[in-house]
């Protein structure tokens, strides 16, 4: 029980017109449940894919994954992953985009009192009641956001997959949505993995940051254990001596270590 | 009202043309069009901004913005259609009168739209009827080809083996004029009517499958993968995400099938006969009633550009972003 989402000796190789490209090789990672792992490294270095294998979007081409003690094998509602862009539906409201992702889950099982319930649970959660009956292309894009993680929360996920949620944001909208995020994981104690490239978000969330190396073939380089008190506050932390060190850490890992590839590669 | 200062100036314009060469008289006659029609912008205007305008705070600027938007608006057009009422005048006078000009063909239009639902026997009834019963063949034809093209266009995009099957025997029918198959039709239908429906069947169903096969493989990944990530159900995938993504791309289909099929049942009709606008102008030049061909295809024109914009604003309802 205690490894919940376990990922061994992965590899992920693409054939394309120039012959078989391999993203990712050798990949081993134990996540336990609950935590908060952030994914980072330099574009290209297969973070994407590596959370597309938790996702089941995609499957690995060597290796096996396991959530909950079953092999992922494809897309599932105990794994919900929040796209990078929103990816909401245009032309249903933000309400209808969660219903419909309440209704596929919880849809055999309740009535429509109950699932319009969970949906305006969700959207409150993420503070958007008042955005229910907006269409998308009426909403900011923070919004959209938060609509996109709601939709994922409201299927009640174990494993919760963000892939660079707040890359679009403006800085100020990232850190509420990123504060926002934290509250919702100590409500609800969900598991996240979380791709960024953004060294201080990777910081301020996560328990375990896992460091990849640059592609191709990619693998993880390094794993830091960030052990900071939680709830985190961005404002304390800043000035915090062991927040330091970690950013430091993260910093050294990107531009020192893993600096000397890229310019190989370019 | 517009019309008829078009062809007061017009007349002036020909005075002017009697004496002098035909290329001087072109050029005399645009600035004189154009004079009348800003006078006859200004004057159906003015009123009308008065009334708006009356209650605002201040009126006169308002008032005077509406205008100008209003001229911008309706001047070049109006300028365009006066310069080609100007040329084709011109072109009958130097024609030598065997082609009717603009005031012959008002004056049979007035007469002919006077009582448009006049029916003696099957050979002669009123224009009315005529691009009813056109309309209705294209109804039917276009009916059945979205029937049947709309799905299978759905078909073709969702499934790439079937698309591989069936592009190669659309690309050779595809560019076949829709006439040819016209006696195709009269042969197995025995019947003049359903031979023309049937051509209009053929031309308007290609459209609608491209462009149907085409909006399904273009429906952004992002979408698919919600469907994959939420694991909807091949219905709900239809609905809520296949339908609505590729509903612009059909309707594109349609208009341009609706385009197609306006086009060519006047010729399916040239060649059947029967009641129907393509008839009438055969029939109209056996009887040498050029000025009635010439109101046909400004009736044909006009249908067809009605046709087009209501399916524009039916595409613009569904437009989502």
């Amino acid at each position: 029980m205690k490894k919940f989402v376990q990922v061994e000796d992965v590899g992920m190789r693409f054939d394309t017109k120039k012959g078989p490209f391999v993203a990712l090789r050798d990949v081993d990672l134990a996540i336990e449940k609950g935590e908060f792992i952030a994914l980072i490294g330099h574009s290209g270095c297969g973070k994407s894919t590596l959370l597309n294998l938790i996702a089941g979007l995609t499957v690995p081409t060597d290796g096996v994954l396991i959530c909950d003690g079953r092999e992922i094998a494809g897309p599932g509602p105990e794994r919900e992953v929040v796209f990078q862009n929103h990816s909401l539906l245009p032309w249903l409201t933000c309400f209808e985009n969660v219903y419909l992702a309440v209704e596929r889950v919880f849809g055999a099982k309740e009535g429509k009192p109950k699932l319009k319930l969970r949906t305006q649970e969700a959207l409150a959660l993420v503070g958007l009641t008042h955005a229910e009956q907006k269409y998308p292309h009426e909403i900011s894009g923070g919004m959209k956001q938060r609509v996109g993680i709601a939709r994922a929360l409201s299927m009640q996920p174990k494993v919760l997959l963000m892939d660079e949620p707040f890359g679009a944001l403006d800085a100020l909208t990232r850190a509420r949505l990123q504060d926002e995020l934290m509250k919702i994981c100590d409500a609800t104690g969900a598991t996240v993995v979380m791709v960024t490239h953004d060294v201080d978000e990777a910081v301020l969330l996560s328990d375990r940051i896992v460091m990849m190396t640059n592609g191709p073939a990619a693998t993880i380089g390094e794993i830091l254990k960030v052990e900071l008190p939680r709830p985190r506050n961005r404002l304390e932390l800043a000035h915090d001596p062991r927040y330091i060190d970690y950013r430091a850490a993260v910093l050294s890992f990107l531009y020192e270590k893993q600096a000397h590839h890229e310019k190989q590669a370019a | 009202m517009s019309a008829i200062t078009f062809e007061k100036a017009l007349e002036a314009g020909a005075a002017a043309a009697v004496a002098e060469p035909a290329v001087v008289a072109v050029a005399r006659s645009e600035p004189a069009a154009s004079a009348a029609s800003t006078a006859s912008v200004a004057s159906s205007a003015v009123p009308v901004a008065r009334d708006g305008g009356a209650p605002s705070p201040k009126p006169e600027s308002r008032a005077g913005e509406w205008l100008r938007a209003a001229a911008r608006a309706t001047l070049p057009p109006a300028i365009g259609l006066a310069v080609m009422i100007g040329i084709w005048y011109l072109a009958t006078l130097s024609a030598g009168g065997s082609l009717p000009g603009p005031v012959q063909t008002w004056e049979a239009a007035v007469k002919l739209f006077a009582d448009p639902f006049y029916s003696n026997g099957p050979n002669d009834q009123g224009i009315g009827w005529n691009v009813l019963s056109s309309l209705q063949r294209v109804g039917i034809g276009f009916g059945i080809a979205a029937l049947i093209g709309i799905p299978l266009g759905f078909l073709l995009g969702r499934f790439a083996t079937l698309s591989s099957m069936v592009n190669p025997i659309i690309s050779l029918l595809r560019p076949v004029s829709p006439l040819a198959w016209l006696p195709i039709g009269l042969l197995v239908f025995k019947k003049a009517d359903p031979a023309a429906t049937w051509t209009i069947f053929i031309c308007s169903i290609w459209p609608m499958i491209m462009n149907t096969a085409q909006g399904v493989t273009r429906v952004p990944s992002d979408y698919m993968n919600v469907a994959r990530v939420l694991n909807l159900s091949e219905w709900k995938i239809f609905t809520k995400i296949l339908f609505p993504a590729v509903l612009p791309y059909m309707l594109t289909g349609i208009r341009l099938s609706i385009g197609t099929a306006w086009l060519v049942i006047v010729a399916a009709e040239m060649l059947t006969g029967g009641v129907g606008i393509g008839f009438w102008v055969w029939d109209e030049w056996n009887n040498l009633k050029v000025e009635h061909i010439i109101i046909a295809i400004f009736v044909i024109g006009i249908v067809g550009l009605l046709l087009e914009q209501m399916l524009i604003a039916i595409a613009k309802r569904f437009s989502y972003e």
